[in-house]
């Protein structure tokens, strides 16, 4: 490969040809502030906020495309450049609402730390300044355009997630972020992922807050709620802490909610256990009566969203199962409230969720076994942390806590569903087991693992070959959904989540900004957290769980699949529309 | 400004459609025809309405709001239809001086509507143009090809009399 030597700052490094300043930095150890830039996705040089000095470049080279060259110096932090940047920073602020007190990014904001960093303070330029309504149409997100700085972070991913409904409209300083025709978001195929969340620098894209319903629910005597967690959350919350990238808070996590005043804690582990030995029943179902195939999973209302509206012919290939989280939920208002002597209607179920899109599938039509909605509030990693900062609670100096039983033990196939392959991986354990019949020691698939997009894989169960597609984030899904459509899929089981890596980096979980999510493999992080716990776990197949087992011979009376499993375990997909 | 979203009911005609699905059809292998497409599609039914605008992203596959961003950053695409006639008032300089101004605001009153939009009878549409190279006879506006000049604002009923207001 053909390589640049280069300085940055008077530190030598050799990159290969075709590098930008930036990448050049960052070899040599050198952070340049950036606002648009994101590795891979966006490179449009929009911002300005990156410029350097740099030898034979005219005027300030925007470090970010800027091209280094052999011998090229380049300096990172002259006086000219900061002031160039502090002069960015002013503009930008001008047409900004600068309402940091009540907004949701605050001390979590990149604008507002190089406002911080620059000395900043927003009072130099006064002048055109447009008011935008707030969009909160949609049941997961808020937009605020008064916070935008058309960094164009937010295009870049939706369309990366192929569905592209947000985009920057007219021009000039009308320029702005928005739906086509100025339709409400709700009104749009958003798919509710919240992957635009995750990527905004500032808070001009947030998940709708809902802890107001989950406070007053906690402070109402007459209600009994239920929080419940999903895989995924316990490999992140740390984070919104100040704790390492991935790392394991399960304990910790358990002892803050119940401190917030939850009347028990589960684990929604033991819903993706029971959503497993639902979905693996059904396939073989399908496979021995020659039903649709390939079946496809639905634990994911961004996934199952997507479907709905971009392939509505399609959906006999989806699971009939509801989610982990709904299941949890119908179960918890059956046969637990049914166990514990109480009303259904008393029960508050809470989602603790890595997902914003999960806020819509509460509301989905069919989700309600005990005739009111399985689940009434679901949150997401953020906001469980933004509640936790309320309580008062010092989360680093709590102790470790164990989940409520009697729904709170799972499997370690349980864990795995929060990355992508995972579900994939525990169906794969349950239907080794039965269809050999065996207590099989063989159990990790690893060409399932991992986090490509897309990956194939030929599994041998009880010598029988099966093929098998994992797809995650909705680009992925479309690939895959192409090849079905067209007939030319020879796949049995295809898993798909609708964010990219699976739920680990989902559009609910804690914030870190562009430069960490360029340098630092996220996904892999808070996906060892959870490939960890499973190996570490006693049970690690979902039709050993004792909650299943409990439930099964005492509940639905023995059969997976049964009528009543059927009734308050399965849903309906209804066929949707682009626009 | 922002462009202006009509909200006329879309009055499109099969032709108009078979029109234009041939023009997706001759340009659809390829994506960064996209602009001409509008163009030509535009030409087809004078304006870029959702509907037009959702055939043409589906045609041509790209997302809507990609050819929404394209719709209102070019000057020459427009989302209002033009109505039977097309009144199209001079704000260049010269016209400007001599109060075209306050003509384009009274024809905003007299019709009701606001510039580049379009009646919901869909008889008058209105917007506003650069110089047409009649100073002598400013200040000037157009009702579709008829050319009127030297007017104050209180001409404003008689012409639009005319044309069956
Ligand atoms: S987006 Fe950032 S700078 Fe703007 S109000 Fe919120 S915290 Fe403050
Ligand atoms: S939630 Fe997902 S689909 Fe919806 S606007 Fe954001 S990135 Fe696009
Ligand atoms: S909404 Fe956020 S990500 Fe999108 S352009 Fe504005 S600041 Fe950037
Ligand atoms: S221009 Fe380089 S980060 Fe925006």
């Amino acid at each position: 490969m053909d390589m640049i030597n280069c300085k940055v700052n008077g530190i030598a490094v050799s990159v290969p040809k075709g590098s930008t300043i930036l990448e050049a930095a960052r070899a040599a150890g050198v952070e340049i502030p950036t606002l648009c830039y994101m590795k891979d996705i966006n490179a449009i040089g929009a911002c300005r906020i990156c410029v350097v000095e740099a030898t034979g470049a005219r005027g300030l080279a925007t470090a970010c495309v800027y091209p280094v060259a052999e011998g090229m110096e380049i300096k990172t932090n002259t006086e000219k450049v900061q002031q160039a940047r502090k002069t960015t920073l002013e503009l930008i602020l001008s047409t900004h609402d600068k309402k940091c007190l009540s907004c949701p990014r605050s001390t979590n904001c990149e604008l507002q730390k190089l406002c911080n960093d620059y000395g900043v303070t927003g009072t130099e330029f006064e002048g055109f300044k447009p008011e935008f309504a707030i969009d909160d149409s949609a049941p997961h997100l808020v937009r605020d355009n008064n916070k935008c700085i058309l960094c164009r972070r937010c295009v870049a991913v939706c369309r990366e997630q192929f569905v592209g409904i947000l985009g920057a409209n007219d021009r000039g300083i009308d320029t702005h972020i928005g739906q086509a025709f100025k339709l409400n978001l709700n009104d749009t195929p958003c798919i509710s992922c919240g992957q635009c969340t995750v990527v905004c620098p500032t808070g001009a894209l947030t998940e709708k807050d809902d802890t107001a319903q989950v406070w007053a629910a906690i402070n109402d005597p007459s209600k009994h709620v239920v929080m419940m967690t999903a895989p995924a959350v316990r490999a992140a919350l740390g984070e919104e802490f100040g704790g390492e990238i991935g790392k394991n808070v399960e304990g910790k996590m358990v002892a803050a909610i119940r401190r917030l005043g939850a009347d028990k804690v589960f684990d929604i582990d033991f819903g993706a256990d029971v959503t497993i030995v639902e979905e693996a029943t059904e396939l073989l179902g399908r496979i021995n009566n020659k039903g649709v195939l390939p079946m496809i999973t639905s634990c994911s209302p961004g996934w199952v969203r997507f479907i709905e509206q971009y392939y509505p012919d399609q959906l006999a290939h989806l699971s009939s199962c509801k989610s982990p989280m709904q299941m949890s939920g119908a179960i918890i208002k059956t046969y637990y409230a049914e166990k514990m002597g109480l009303d259904a209607k008393d029960i508050v179920v809470v989602g603790v969720m890595p997902c914003t899109a999960k806020k819509y599938e509460i509301k989905r039509a069919d989700e309600d076994a005990a005739g009111v909605p399985d689940v009434d509030v679901s949150i997401t990693t953020r906001e469980l942390a933004r509640m936790i900062k309320r309580q008062g609670l010092n989360f680093n100096a709590l102790p470790d806590e164990e989940f409520d039983s009697p729904l709170g033990e799972d499997t370690g196939a349980a864990v795995i569903f929060g990355t992508t392959g995972g579900v994939m991986e525990a169906a794969l354990r349950t239907a080794n087991d039965w269809l050999t019949g065996k207590d099989n020691t063989e159990i990790e698939f690893q060409a399932v693992r991992g986090a490509a997009s897309i990956k194939e894989a030929t599994v041998e169960i009880n010598g029988m070959p099966i093929k098998v597609a994992v797809a995650s984030g909705a680009k992925a899904a479309n690939e895959i959904m192409k090849k079905i459509a067209s007939g030319e899929a020879d796949w049995t089981f295809v898993e798909i989540m609708g964010c990219p890596g699976g739920c680990v980096t989902g559009g609910g979980q804690p914030i870190h900004p562009q430069y960490v999510r360029d340098t630092v493999d996220i996904h892999a992080l808070r996906s060892k957290a959870l490939y960890d716990a499973d190996e570490a776990a006693v049970l690690r197949k979902s039709h050993q769980s004792p909650v299943v087992k409990e439930l099964y011979e005492n509940y639905y009376k023995g059969e997976y699949g049964c009528h009543k499993a059927h009734h308050d375990l399965h849903t309906t997909y209804v066929p949707g529309k682009k626009f | 400004m922002q462009k202006k979203i009509s909200s006329n009911p879309f009055r499109g005609t099969p032709e108009q459609e078979a029109k234009l699905k041939e023009i997706i059809a001759a340009n659809k292998h390829d994506k960064s025809r996209l602009m001409g497409v509008m163009q030509e599609a535009q030409g087809v039914y004078g304006y870029l309405p959702i509907e037009v605008q959702n055939m043409i992203a589906e045609g041509m596959e790209v997302p809507l709001e990609k050819v929404f961003g394209v719709a209102t950053f070019y000057a020459q695409f427009s989302l209002s239809p033009k109505g039977d006639c097309n009144i199209s008032v001079c704000l260049g300089t010269a016209c400007y001086v001599k109060g075209s101004g306050d003509i384009y605001d009274e024809l905003q009153a007299e019709l009701g509507i606001g510039g580049d939009e379009c009646t919901p009878d869909g008889k008058f549409s209105l917007t506003a143009c650069r110089c047409i190279g009649a100073c002598g006879l400013a200040p000037v506006l157009t009702v579709n090809e008829e050319v009127y000049g030297r007017l104050t604002k209180d001409d404003v009923p008689t012409i639009l009399a005319k044309y069956g207001k």
